[in-house]
């Protein structure tokens, strides 16, 4: 009898609790994505795109990458990250003509993507390349240094070409982690960056952090696109911002408008 | 010229022998003494490895951030193979000078048969998580990602290349290394016994070779092993060739305060390279021709860089802890070394609770708390499950059947 009254007892007084967890959960979850500026800084600049937009008010992108630059399904084109980057700069980039153009190809290496390089820049004449790679070659066993090579040939054409560079590392995903270890190929790209002054975005660090900052779970299973968008969307962002602060696009804007 | 040409005559003969293979190994010069008491340390070490190599495995898991990889350029596989380099010699090359080539060889094969053993029963497991994710994750996001899972619609082929150890999941590489060292183990701790400057420079010159061309053996589906064995031999016979009298060789050149100075020296500016990865801003700090020298720290093929920290490492360690370093004997210790003491048991536990531990964190989205459970609750299955070896081995040592093994077969029943 005594077992029971204190049973009851101590559901009534862990009840507040249990409900108060309910609402906390309940509560509408704030859609943003806010990126630490220390994860978007670069001592690197994007010289080519500043003076594109500073002289010609245009802005050339081209998007070279593998099946995570782009989104199936219906809607898929306009809502992977090279469309929502497009949206962005146009928003962010009054008077300046903005054109992405994305070269997208699922499970393409990235020294396959390189002998395609030259027609890309010959037909988009792009100003700024931003280069997706690294998990298909994580995928196909690629050896990090053949990768290394690629990469290094790669962004040597691009910037011969007269464009600006940003690499785009891979994707976090928690639930491949222990199948598919990404951490070299990413060391790489890092390598790559630093050592051609280019930019690297790093979409690995990025997801993660949103993943522990509760704006996404990404170990979630679903079906559906919406997440799937959600984050694209966000890449998007964050991309513009990352170009707008090393091309300082935010200044040239202030001192045109002033 | 002379003296070296009969000395080879000596050789030949010997190698010709009728019953060679039989008879205990008659070698030129006089073997080093093989201490019978096991170095206590060599243990603790390699239960201190197999604990980081643990956590390590978990990628989700904030207390990796204390293992020793994080602070230099070498981790704990360099440990782990040393060691194992070690112990195979102390153990097998008694076994090579009291009993012949032949019954060494043959326990050599049947150690490196009983690790093939595990780890096809390490992918076993694998394939079944792997099985278990396919079955029940989906995310468009990932579509990409998710392509890791093709191997299961052929399993024909997946398996059959994971008994060929040439399709190896993440993790599950470390094994495959050891083993084909063991294949080759024979001939070169004959060597070692016979000519022990000559083996070592031997395996210099496979290293230095495995450089220059290339070397390494093919992967399923594509590439190249992750530890390439031509590489990583280097590491394995150096901890053999201490083991057989080269560590009594290097004791003067340990005591040098000069080699010490330089240990530290170069630990200290491995930590500050290591310090560039993690905090960003330090990375204006790292001049251009070192970065451009000294990356990518190869670790497939050992780089140098790395066996110069684990040579670093190991320099200090010595030095400051004694073989007779009364510690060793404390019950605070003895966790770490009766885990080193069965290490292959406990390696295979360790990447199955890798597994199981990452598993949990996926599913629960483990916060810091639930990691460093996980990790305290691993190590502490090593522990216990060592534990229980021990206790088995000491029961099996009462009972009568065992008395008529030799007395080393403790220390060769599985440890090497």
């Amino acid at each position: 009898m005594k077992l029971v009254i204190a049973t009851i007892l101590a559901t009534l007084a862990l009840a507040p609790i249990a409900l108060a967890d309910g609402a906390a959960v309940a509560a509408p979850q704030p859609e943003q994505c806010d990126v630490p500026e220390s994860l978007l800084a670069s001592d690197a600049d994007l010289a080519r795109v500043t003076n594109a937009v500073k002289t010609k008010h245009r802005l050339d992108i081209s998007v070279v990458g593998s099946g995570s630059s782009a989104l199936a399904g219906p809607d898929g084109i306009r809502s992977a990250y090279p469309a929502r980057l497009e949206d962005v700069l146009k928003q962010r980039l009054v008077g300046t003509e903005v054109k992405v153009t994305a070269h997208v190809q699922a499970k393409e290496i990235t020294a396959t993507m390189v002998s395609g390089l030259s027609k890309i820049l010959a037909d988009d004449k792009p100003v700024l390349v931003i280069w997706q790679a690294g998990t298909a070659d994580a995928l196909n066993g690629v050896a990090p240094e053949d990768f290394h090579a690629s990469l290094d040939e790669g962004v040597d054409s691009i910037q011969a070409a007269g464009a600006d560079v940003i690499l785009m590392n891979m994707q976090y995903s928690p639930r491949t982690e222990s199948m598919l270890d990404v951490s070299a190929f990413a060391d790489v790209m890092r390598l790559v960056a630093q050592a051609h002054d280019a930019l690297l975005f790093d979409r690995l660090a990025i997801m993660h952090y949103w993943n522990d900052a509760g704006a996404f779970d990404l170990y979630t299973a679903t079906k559906k696109y919406d997440m799937a968008r959600r984050v694209h969307d966000c890449i998007g962002r964050a991309l513009a911002s990352q170009i707008i602060n090393a091309a300082h696009l935010d200044a040239v804007r202030m001192q045109t408008t002033r | 010229m002379r003296a070296a040409t009969i000395e080879k005559l000596g050789f030949a003969r010997q190698m010709f022998a009728k019953n060679m293979f039989a008879k205990p190994i008659a070698v030129g010069s006089p073997l080093p003494a093989l201490s019978t008491e096991r170095d206590l340390r060599l243990d603790l070490f390699r239960g201190v490895a197999l604990w980081l190599i643990f956590l390590d495995h978990i990628p989700e898991n904030i207390t990796n951030w204390f293992t020793i990889r994080n602070y230099g350029f070498s981790d704990a596989t360099e440990i782990f193979i040393f060691i194992s380099g070690y112990t195979a010699a102390f153990v097998y090359g008694r076994a090579m000078r009291d009993r012949g080539f032949l019954i060494a060889s043959a326990r050599v094969l049947r150690r490196a048969w009983q690790i093939y053993v595990a780890h096809i029963f390490l992918f076993t497991i694998f394939m079944a998580e792997i099985a278990y994710v396919a079955a029940t994750f989906d995310n468009p996001l990932y579509a990409e990602e998710m392509n890791i899972l093709d191997f299961l619609k052929q399993p024909d082929i997946t398996i059959f290349q994971a008994l060929l150890l040439k399709f190896k999941p993440v993790n599950m590489d470390v094994l495959p290394l050891y083993i084909v060292l063991l294949l080759f183990f024979p001939p070169m701790l004959y060597l070692l016994m016979w000519q022990p400057a000559l083996a070592l420079a031997g395996s210099a010159l496979v290293y230095v070779m495995a450089w220059n061309f290339d070397w390494n053996l093919p992967a399923y589906p594509n590439g190249e092993w992750f530890f390439n064995p031509f590489a990583w031999q280097l590491l394995f016979v150096f901890g053999a060739w201490c083991a057989l009298g080269g560590a009594q060789r290097l004791s003067g050149l340990l005591r040098s305060p000069a080699v010490l100075a330089i240990a530290i020296a170069y630990l200290l500016f491995a930590f500050a390279v290591t310090l560039t990865w993690y905090i960003e801003p330090l990375g204006r700090f790292m001049p251009g021709w070192l970065s451009d020298w000294m990356y990518p720290i190869d670790k497939t093929n050992l780089d140098v860089l790395r066996f110069a920290h684990f040579l670093a490492l190991a320099a200090v360690t010595v030095r400051f802890v004694p073989r007779d370093w009364p510690a060793l004997k404390s019950p605070l210790l003895w966790p770490a070394i009766v885990c080193g003491q069965h290490s292959l048991e406990i390696f295979c536990l360790g990447v199955f609770l890798a597994f199981a531990g990452q598993f949990i964190i996926s599913e629960w989205s483990g916060g810091p708390l639930v990691q460093t459970g996980i990790s305290l609750l691993g190590i502490l299955i090593m522990i216990a499950t060592a534990s229980l070896i021990s206790w088995y081995k000491e029961i099996e040592g009462r009972s009568p059947t065992s008395r008529v093994k030799p007395p080393d077969a403790d220390l060769a029943g599985g440890e090497a």
